[in-house]
């Protein structure tokens, strides 16, 4: 009889490591569909070469450490780069992709030991590395609202191979950061976000910003696909959400002429993909669910901290990388109570005897 | 009651279907029985049987040894052909010394002393009895009953729990022994209850045993005191601590024992081994069991002689479809793989499963990615992750420290695994391999005791020389002086 020994379970939820990153993968398309249809051919030469480039170091990676290049069917390498590409000026040039993708497959990722083993959310650390180095390339921004296709194929690939700089005609500044200069030269957070911020276009992400961030409501309907089909659990998203939501309130109660209202803050920017599907990276965020609460909340808190007095307009990347180097402590923290034990181990103890006898004998 | 279920658990497909709806049946008696002499937690009973011999149904084969063991009786009547080591369902992987009888077909019992009402004789002569009848827990721990019946004796007990839980996907013996003797159970409990002097008892079952949970509720309209709730399907309900959990909301302290918070539980299957023993005078010499598994061909609820081939249990359901995957002896997420069909059926054993390829798990591994489901899914707490972490790196305390010895093996942690982690393989290791550590320190210390001891005994052996030298020196010096005193005292006479 051929039978494989192991040891129990012999049955397993069906569940594969593929399978989840695939579903995220399924659950951007809409988003990015729509971040491609709306930044036009630049924005697909971009996306492409991104994602190419992030497969091929994977595989370089997995041929240089000898590991089984079937790896690659785990998708998390396709994940990675597309992640990447979706928080991207959509304009950029193809080094930035290649770049990108360099930093976040084979320094952020193999370098740490592969799949599993990185510290940092391996987009975050190419996003953040990339805005520090090249800071004027990573704040270009097309204007939204333009004809996405005005740009021939021919001149997107003068725009992606860097031959020709973007005309200014076509850039400008994204909602974030327009009301962040206009603050510090004085202009007043209402004034400034009826100017630049309109509700249901931010909502359906007619306004400039990263190639797969700009519709809140696609990246949302696309949270909600993962939360419904277990992907991802809710502790992330909503407490970092909520956070967001109540500081933003908080303030803006205080003196709404500094602080920006919370519909503004929730539906620009990155914090959207941010708390549905980076934050929400499993390797690098807290494997408890009050751990994931915290570290949805810390990713919240300094999002908004960067956003209202920190140097850029948007600090999704530098919160979640901040939050995941805290993740080892805060698991060890937010260890759950064992059975049978108080939370620091010791048995727990029950009173032997029964209040209702005590009662009778007095 | 407060109801509180426990955290975590899972919920693996049922496929319950199969044979919930076979009636047990009895399965005709084989032509020889295998009967292993280690079928419980513990030390292995003792041959007091010689091949050759002749027994009869429900004779003692097997005595049980000193410390934890049970007793073993032979199935049927017939003759001892054999006494040797043999291919047998035990977590070690050993074989077990067992006891092949040829059965003579006449299944003749052994003469019972006469029946007395029980709930006339006391606890303590009653769970004797029932040690002496070789009742072990049947739900899969096999630990003797009597065992857990006198030491909760010596506590305060309020609540006898009886646990319908069947969790395990697939089995439904307990189901269907719930469904049609549902009285035995009830005197079962009853006398579970006179014996440790409890006052109520509580039989839980999972809400998707409807017909049992009636059935039960009728057998127990005219006690006083007994109550059935229904808890939900939920995967380790089956599990004592989760059991208690979800029905008293408390927990069963860590390194305790349920009595500690005044509760005993049994498994149905051992109640009505209890009721069978106290009531009828017999020996636990069979069970029911499942056979199912979608490569079993009619799967169905078989009530078998122990020592039982599996092969035979299998062809009495017409044999299998196609080759099967894995033989399972128990469920699919606790049993035990069989190396072969020829494993006899033993006491703990509530299904036998034949599962095709698409039923199993793909044993493929890939590296963790942290996601943390093992950890929702621990019903016990712990962090699955970090404890595989730790006991694959050496560090056995590192995983202790993360609830190794807290884990109840229930597989839960690697059900859901999206990276097929073979955790409980790693936790069997680091539980045997922290055992072994222990039982080596222990021998160690023992060692070193008595080495000390004998180095402490030939200190005081040279001691006590040395002393009775000095004596005798002493004495010798004294008749010497004596001597001269008496000489001078002789020549000053002179
Ligand atoms: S379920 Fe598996 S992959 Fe996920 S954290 Fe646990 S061990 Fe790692
Ligand atoms: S096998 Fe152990 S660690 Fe895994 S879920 Fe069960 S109790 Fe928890």
């Amino acid at each position: 009889m051929n039978i494989i020994t192991i040891s129990s379970p012999h049955a397993h939820d069906h569940s594969s490591v593929s399978r989840l990153m695939f579903h995220v993968c399924l659950a951007l398309v809409p988003c990015t569909l729509y971040g491609l249809y709306s930044f036009g051919f630049p924005a697909i030469n971009l996306f492409v070469i991104t994602i190419v480039s992030g497969i091929f170091w994977e595989a370089l990676c997995l041929k240089m450490l000898k590991k089984p290049l079937n790896f690659l069917n785990d998708y998390s390498a396709l994940l990675t780069s597309w992640l990447l590409a979706l928080t991207l000026p959509p304009w950029a040039p193809w080094w930035i992709g290649v770049g990108g993708s360099f930093i976040a497959i084979v320094v952020t990722k193999h370098i740490y030991g592969g799949v599993g083993q990185n510290v940092f959310n391996p987009a975050m650390v190419a996003r953040v590395a990339l805005l520090i180095s090249f800071p004027v390339h990573m704040t270009t921004w097309p204007i939204a609202g333009n004809d996405p296709f005005a740009i021939s194929f021919l001149d997107s690939l003068a725009i992606t191979l860097g031959v020709s700089p973007i005309p200014d005609a076509y850039t400008g500044a994204t909602a974030l950061g327009a009301i962040k200069t206009g603050l510090s030269v004085g202009a007043t957070a209402n004034d400034l976000v009826s100017d630049h911020f309109v509700f249901t276009d931010a909502l359906m992400g007619k306004m400039s910003g990263s190639l797969g961030e700009t519709s809140a409501l696609l990246i949302f309907v696309g949270g909600l696909w993962l939360l419904s089909m277990r992907v991802i659990s809710w502790h992330i998203p909503v407490s970092m959400l909520l956070t967001m939501s109540a500081l933003t309130l908080l303030f803006h109660l205080i003196d709404p002429t500094l602080y920006s209202m919370t519909s503004f803050h929730l539906l620009s920017g990155g914090i959207m993909l941010g708390a549905f599907f980076i934050a929400t990276d499993p390797v690098t965020s807290p494997s408890s669910k009050g751990g994931q609460l915290f570290f949805g909340a810390g990713c919240g808190v300094i999002d908004f901290l960067i956003r209202t007095w920190g140097g850029f307009p948007e600090g999704i990347g530098f919160a979640v990388l901040f939050m995941n180097a805290l993740t080892p402590l805060i698991d060890l923290y937010f260890r759950p109570r064992i059975y049978g034990r108080r939370i620091d181990g010791s048995p727990k103890q029950y009173d032997t005897v029964e209040p209702a006898q005590e009662g009778k004998q007095t | 009651m407060k109801f509180s279920p426990f955290r975590g658990g899972v919920h693996p497909d049922g496929y319950k279907e199969l044979s919930a709806h076979q009636a047990i049946e009895k399965l005709p008696l084989p032509d020889r029985l295998y009967v292993p002499l280690r079928q419980h937690a513990g030390s292995e009973a003792l041959a007091i049987v010689q091949p050759g011999d002749f027994v009869m149904k429900g004779q003692l084969i097997g005595r049980a040894a000193k410390g934890i063991s049970a007793p073993v009786h032979a199935p049927t009547s017939g003759k001892v052909l054999k006494v040797q080591p043999f291919v047998a369902a035990h977590p070690s992987g050993m074989d077990s010394n067992t006891v092949i009888i040829e059965c003579d077909g006449n299944d003749t019992p052994i003469a019972t002393p006469t029946n007395i009402d029980p709930f006339s004789l006391d606890g303590k002569t009653l769970s004797d009895t029932i040690a002496n009848a070789g009742i072990v827990g049947m739900g899969g721990a096999s630990f003797p009953a009597a065992v857990k019946l006198s030491s909760a004796s010596r506590q305060v007990v309020n609540t006898v729990i009886i646990n319908g839980g069947e969790c395990e996907p697939y089995l439904t013996a307990d189901d269907r022994l719930m469904r049609e003797r549902p009285e035995q159970i009830i005197l079962g409990a009853r006398l579970i209850r006179h014996i440790v002097n409890a006052e109520n008892v509580c039989i839980a079952i999972e809400d998707n045993k409807k017909e049992a949970i009636s059935a039960l509720r009728q057998a127990s309209s005219e006690y006083r005191n007994i109550q059935v709730i229904v808890v939900p399907t939920l995967y380790p309900m089956g599990s004592a601590k989760q059991m208690i959990q979800a029905v008293t909301g408390k927990e069963v302290p860590a390194g305790g024992r349920s009595s500690d918070i005044g509760v005993l539980m049994h498994n149905v299957a051992t109640t009505y081994a209890i009721a069978q023993c106290l009531s009828q005078n017999e020996p636990l010499v069979s069970r029911i069991v499942t056979v199912s598994g979608g490569a079993i061909k009619h799967p169905k609820n078989i009530e078998a002689l122990v020592g039982t081939p599996i092969k035979q249990l299998i062809d009495f359901c017409g044999g299998t479809l196609e080759e099967p995957s894995k033989l399972l002896l128990g469920g699919p997420m606790m049993g035990q793989l069989m190396p072969s069909d020829e494993v006899p059926l033993i006491k703990g054993a509530a299904g036998v499963l034949a599962l095709n390829n698409n039923e199993i798990s793909q044993p493929s591994a890939s590296p963790c990615i942290r996601c943390g489901r093992c950890v929702s899914a621990c019903p016990m707490g712990l962090v699955p992750l970090e404890m595989a972490n730790h006991s694959r790196q050496q560090d056995f305390d590192g995983a202790i420290g993360f609830g190794l010895k807290d884990c109840i093996l229930c597989g839960s942690c690697a059900f859901v695994c999206p990276s097929h982690i073979p955790l409980v393989h790693y936790f069997q290791y680091a539980k045997g391999e922290v055992a072994y550590q222990k039982a080596t320190q222990q021998r160690m210390d023992h060692t070193r005791q008595l080495s000390e001891s004998r180095r402490a005994r030939q200190e005081k052996e040279a001691a006590e020389k040395a002393a009775a030298k000095a004596a005798a020196k002493a004495a010798k010096e004294a008749k010497a002086a004596a001597k001269r005193k008496k000489q001078n005292a002789a020549s000053a006479n002179q």
